[in-house]
């Protein structure tokens, strides 16, 4: 049997069908959140820019609108100077490992009730394992450029991002005993259940924890010591240029999408509102979103960087027991059927 | 996607994971075509605010970093630890809790350690 009777049987037909559903799902949805990218670079710049009296982007289109995709051109067309003593395979490899580490997430993201990439029985799991990824890039990027601002600007990033790892994955497990599952449309489904229609009162604690553990994983301000402007220059991708340097760029905003899509999904009730929204069933996870993204720009509009020490013993000293606490105060709480 | 097996409800991330790699690698060999490339020897010199770099730039490092490694090892375990029992709460009942809390006293033997330690102080 040739290879064309086998695709052209009419079970394996189905098969292809599924699998060109499949693409087609992926593509909308990388394709989606990388305009959405593309734009969180604006909207930050324009929300940042009014914040602190002043226009931001104006320029390029009516109120800077093209600058973002000015930006893209001239990222793509400069030159990719890589150092003479960098290690090479893995320069060249900490990029895409950063970015396919931030876009694998999406993978378990429920937009609406029952589009999701794949609606596997672990996926809260496997976005964290996805987001622990992270690290190797930064790891890698700050090792292999052979220069001493992204040696230390890796060390310190991989140092901070394990350390609020912990508290990320503990924050979650309030969340996990409520819902009882790991699966995240059935976590939304149990939200949905549930009086207030989000884990966000009962888990107030844990969406705390989870937010300042999201901020620090990102390496937004206050959490942004790798890339210290005043000291470390620009962290772990200083030696990158070009096209190298706008994957890192991407991947930082793909992350932070991506922990505020975890964040909706797991605390703020994913694709319900106060009120049904016609014809647009993802149009509240978008709300949300960019309600969470404005936080961002907001904290790093108002709140200075922390110091290193700081930074640490408030990872380990103060995140870390706090999220154990709302483990047990959930349980408790629970065992006694009183949430 | 409900008659797809078990192994078979993955696919769909590995397709994601094959497009994530070939955005990215993508983007690199776009670019490589139309990007100029004129090197010289200034230019590939590691950054040091305009200075010629001064010693090696793999120096030794603060212990401390190891130190949150291997912290790190043992507690996000206990967490992964955590998930099974988290996600079956509902059903084990008040024997899962107690069981829970013993596990979770014992963490914070260790955490207490540390803490008394001085690994969590940066100085």
């Amino acid at each position: 049997m040739n290879f064309l009777e086998i695709i052209f049987r009419p079970a394996s037909f189905d098969v292809i069908v599924q699998l060109a559903i499949m693409v087609l799902k992926v593509v909308v949805v990388v394709g989606v959140i990388m305009l959405h990218v593309t734009y969180a670079t604006y909207f930050e710049r324009k929300s940042i820019g009014h914040m602190q009296v002043r226009l931001g982007p104006m320029r390029t289109g009516p109120h800077g609108l093209l600058q973002p995709i000015a930006d893209f051109v001239k990222l793509f067309f400069k030159e990719d100077i890589i150092p003479a003593a960098a290690d090479k395979p893995i320069f060249y490899m900490a990029p895409v490992i950063s970015i396919f580490a931030g876009m694998s997430s999406l993978a378990v993201i429920p937009f609406f009730n029952g589009f999701v990439i794949a609606n596997i029985n672990i996926g809260l799991l496997f976005v964290l394992a996805m987001s622990s990824l992270g690290a190797y890039g930064i790891v890698m990027a700050g090792w292999s450029s052979n220069s001493k601002y992204s040696f230390l600007g890796g060390l310190r990033s991989s140092a901070q991002v394990i350390s609020y790892e912990i508290a990320l994955g503990l924050s979650l497990v309030g969340v996990m005993m409520m819902a009882g599952s790991l699966n995240m449309t059935e976590i939304v489904k149990a939200q949905l259940a549930y009086p207030t229609g989000m884990f966000l009162f009962p888990q107030i604690l844990g969406f705390f924890v989870f937010m300042v553990a999201a901020f620090a994983e990102t390496n937004r301000t206050p959490f942004d010591l790798p890339e210290a402007e005043s000291e470390l220059v620009a962290g772990y991708f200083v030696e990158y240029s070009g096209m190298r340097f706008a994957l890192f760029y991407v991947a930082e905003y793909i992350g932070m999408i991506v922990m505020s899509l975890i964040a909706i999904t797991c605390f703020l009730g994913g694709w319900d509102g106060p009120f049904q929204i016609p014809y647009v069933p993802f149009a509240w996870v978008f709300i949300k979103l960019y309600i969470l993204i404005f936080l961002f720009y907001w904290i790093r509009a108002t709140v200075p960087r922390f110091r290193y020490d700081h930074l640490m013993s408030f990872g380990w000293k103060i995140l870390i027991p706090l999220a154990l606490f709302n483990v047990v105060l959930t349980g408790l709480l629970k065992t006694l059927n009183v949430i | 996607m409900e008659q797809l097996g078990y192994l078979q409800q993955y696919v769909p991330v590995l397709v994601l994971m094959l497009v994530a790699l070939g955005f990215g690698l993508g983007a690199l060999l776009v670019g490589s075509l139309v990007r100029p490339k004129r090197p010289y020897a200034e230019k590939l010199m590691p950054y040091e605010s305009g200075n010629p770099p001064v010693g090696e730039p793999r120096y030794r490092f603060s212990v401390k970093f190891y130190i949150i490694a291997m912290l790190f090892v043992i507690f996000d375990v206990e967490a992964v630890f955590l998930y099974p029992w988290a996600v079956t709460f509902d059903k084990l009942g008040l024997y899962a809790f107690v069981e829970m809390i013993i596990f979770i006293v014992i963490l914070l033997v260790g955490y207490v350690y540390a803490w008394r330690k001085d690994a969590f102080t940066w100085d």
